[in-house]
């Protein structure tokens, strides 16, 4: 008799919480990533609306299969999904992303300039926002390498000096276009040669002077973890993980910013959303991109704003009290020599190249 | 027995002269259409949610509607066009396709296409999103062709247009050769070019790391099965925990703890150069390879293989072993000749139990198996939820199906099903 008064009680309560508090789903990695967006977007913005509930689903590693689903079965559960460019990509072909005008359904900066000015040339997609620029980047442990602390990209295929794992990523994109890139092709003409079978061999052939010293990772922790327990000499891995490696955890690692890729992660919203819902996503979109917010997560996680008027705001990292600004994967002292990374060509490729190279790592 | 009811020549009679067989089925049939409406909402319910979707997502193997579906006059004005002719399609197709482009822009239909044609001409995905931007901008009175050359040059390739004739049905034989690293090229169906031939590869992989993994759970698990069913209850008790402690762990804390065992600067390794065994620069590589994989699913899979052979061997008199011995039986002769093929049936349980749990492995062969250790649902995986070809995943799934359903019934003729025993 009490439970069931129990249950009812609390029955009641969700019910009336539904009511009066309208959800918003959105979809983002997990972890600390998670975290820098609850602490930069979602508290403030439950602050200034708190008839507004968002929920966090940690699936983004999935989305564009869920995203798929979802449609099919006509029954959209998300509102607002982080996903990386190249899935953006994807989703928008498929017409699983709706599309964004920036003009109108962004903020412009502080100044006035309008949105589709101040994120550039970083609109690569028209269903897509981006929030962060990130690169994958190498990493390499200060007391393996001895006197000479590598200083270009091309230290990863250097067993010589360097002697030791490395991990890579387990997929043809980066790595492909590093092989090249220290096999003597110049910069501007990667993905030219990369369009021809030989110029595929070529870079397989370069990565097979490493394949048996590498290990090949599928998880961003991965080689974090690899590089802590002193397993790899140097790997591949995102830059924020490096952050939290080198700055929170105090490891003897060391970063190499040469050759870094740079690579977007952003917002889309799922195509064919309620009305109501579909304000309620745009509302968010409108506060969680604006240029102070964006420079707001920056002291959360080292990754650079999408914007460049956000670029001067960023400060101090909220816990550490550190500058952020030096470790912007966007900051000039990075960003030397950096490689954007070509999302419609890999749109092309992908499919082609992937099965290539994981019948060569097979074997 | 009478005259009435033992008739030679014809059926036997019931009481009021229906055949017995037709009014003994009718009797039965309230009975099973009762037992049926009992068992009913089950049945519904793994039909709906386990059947039906199985079925609907192996179908996507054969289903290509959507080239039909987006490009219907394309399609059609493409069979009057000869392939072999060495020339691209002319002014009729292009016109058609430019009727079919201007419905697929407004629908946003276009870029879906050029996904599912990129999967098996690359460069087909760019090709459909640039064109698809500027389809309006089109003159409809000048010849389109030449337009469409101009926005790009692909349009004029033959072998794609040969591509989308082959592939403009509504069913498509593409993902299975796909699956089985074949293809249907310009001169029939062909083997893939080595550099892509990996299905065959993982599949034989995955057959031969299952074995080879149910193998060492039998052998690691038959004595702990025969420790477990010979010491007094409370001890077993105690022991059986043991067992269970792992399995009821999550499988990711599990699968983390082996990579802290066993990678190169890892526990065992670090105990082996210890006490010597082992070199300092030549530490064991036990991770991130095929040893990898058969130790963490060793590990993972054991309960599977103990639980079915305890409660076998629970059931098997340790009298008739001794029995044997005092008959004068040696250890083993009474082991082999007595327990063991008493055994066989918690064996053949355990042993398809490991097997088919292996062979549809997951996320273990991921994180451990590196390039040599991962099977054949590490790629249908990463077709579901990443290349988002879910066709050639769903061929796939079809052929691992297949191949198990054939081994099940391979299993049944040699051990026997009825041989199975789970306790």
């Amino acid at each position: 008799m009490k439970l069931e008064y129990a249950l009812g009680a609390g029955l009641a309560l969700a019910m009336a919480g539904a009511a009066s508090a309208r959800d918003l789903t959105i979809v983002s990695w997990g972890g600390a990533y998670s975290a820098s967006q609850q602490n930069a977007y979602h508290a403030p913005y439950m602050a200034a609306n708190p008839d507004v509930n968002i929920i966090n689903d940690e699936s983004s590693n999935e989305a564009v299969a869920k995203l798929r689903a979802m449609n099919e079965a006509g029954n959209i559960t998300w509102d607002v999904v982080d996903v990386v460019a190249s899935d953006a990509i994807r989703l928008c072909d498929e017409g699983l992303a709706m599309e964004i005008d920036p003009d109108t359904m962004l903020a412009p900066a502080p100044d006035g300039t309008p949105a589709s000015e101040d994120f550039g040339e970083l609109l690569i997609s028209e269903c897509y926002i981006p929030q962060i620029v990130y690169s994958t980047t190498v990493g390499y442990r200060t007391d393996m390498v001895g006197d000479t602390p590598p200083t270009d990209i091309c230290a990863i295929f250097d067993l010589e000096t360097y002697p030791g794992k490395r991990s890579l990523e387990k997929r043809p994109i980066n790595n492909m276009e590093w092989a090249l890139l220290c096999d003597g092709v110049a910069k501007a003409d990667v993905y030219d040669v990369l369009e021809t079978q030989e110029g595929q061999n070529q870079a397989f052939a370069k990565l097979d002077t490493i394949k048996d010293e590498t290990i090949w990772w599928s998880a961003g922790a991965d080689t974090p973890q690899l590089l802590a327990d002193g397993e790899v000499v140097m790997g591949s891995t995102y830059n924020g993980r490096l952050f939290a490696l080198i700055e929170e955890q105090k490891q003897p690692v060391a970063m190499l910013w040469d050759a870094q890729v740079f690579d977007l992660d952003g917002w889309i919203i799922p195509a064919g959303l309620p009305e109501d819902r579909l304000k309620a996503a745009l509302d968010y979109i409108y506060f969680a991109t604006d240029t102070q917010r964006l420079a707001d997560q920056a002291a959360y996680i080292s990754y650079g704003p999408a914007r460049k008027s956000s670029a001067p705001l960023v400060g101090k990292h909220a816990e550490l009290g550190i500058d952020m600004a030096p470790h912007m994967p966007t900051d000039p002292a990075n960003a030397t020599n950096t490689f954007l990374y070509n999302y419609e060509w890999w749109a092309d490729y992908r499919d082609d190249i992937d099965a290539k190279f994981q019948t060569w790592l097979a074997k | 027995m009478t005259d009435a009811t033992a008739n030679p020549e014809g059926p036997i009679l019931s009481a009021d002269g229906v055949p017995l067989k037709r009014s003994l089925s009718r009797a039965l049939r309230r009975q099973k259409l009762r037992a049926l409406a009992l068992i009913a909402p089950l049945l519904i319910f793994v039909i709906l949610t386990f059947i039906a979707p199985i079925a609907d997502m192996l179908f996507r193997s054969v289903e290509n509607s959507i080239v039909p579906e987006t490009i219907p006059a394309t399609a059609a004005a493409l069979g009057e066009w000869d392939e072999t002719s060495g020339q691209a399609p002319g002014e009729p197709v292009f016109r058609a396709l430019y009727e079919d482009l201007k419905v697929a822009v407004e629908e946003k239909t276009h870029t879906r296409l050029g996904s599912r044609l990129n999967y098996e001409m690359t460069g087909a995905s760019s090709l459909f999103r640039k064109t698809g931007r500027r389809v309006d901008r089109m003159d409809e009175s000048a010849p389109l062709k030449e337009q469409f050359l101009d926005i790009d040059k692909g349009w004029g390739d033959i072998e794609f247009w040969q591509g989308v004739k082959r592939f403009s049905g509504d069913y498509t034989a593409g993902y299975f050769l796909g699956a089985a690293d074949l293809k249907d090229g310009p001169d029939g169906i062909e083997s893939k070019p080595e550099s892509q031939q990996i299905y065959m590869l993982l599949f034989q992989r995955t057959l031969i790391l299952s074995v080879t993994i149910t193998v060492a759970c039998l052998l690691v698990g038959y004595p702990i099965a025969f420790l477990l069913a010979t010491l007094p209850l409370r001890t077993s008790n105690m022991l059986l925990i043991l067992v269970l402690l792992p399995f009821w762990t999550s499988l990711l804390v599990r699968t983390s703890a082996w990579k802290v065992l066993l990678q190169q600067q890892g526990v065992i390794n670090d105990i082996l150069v210890y006490i010597g065994l082992v070199a300092d620069n030549a530490r064991l590589e036990l991770i991130n390879n095929a040893t990898g994989t058969i130790i963490a699913m060793t590990h993972i899979l054991l309960p599977f293989m103990i639980l079915p052979l305890f409660s076998v061997m629970k059931t098997i008199p340790i009298t008739y072993v001794r029995a044997a011995k005092s008959l004068g039986a040696t250890d083993w002769t009474a082991f082999w000749r007595v327990y063991f093929p008493q055994s066989v049936p918690g064996i053949g349980a355990g042993a398809i139990l490991c097997f088919i749990l292996s062979i549809g492995y997951y996320i273990t062969p991921e994180l451990v198996g590196g390039t040599t250790g991962t099977f054949i649902s590490n790629r249908i995986a990463y077709h579901i939820s990443s290349s988002l070809n879910w066709g050639l995943a769903a061929a796939l799934g079809c052929i691992l199906l297949a191949v198990v359903l054939v081994l099940y019934w391979l299993y049944d003729r040699i051990v026997g099903i009825d041989n199975v025993k789970l306790g």
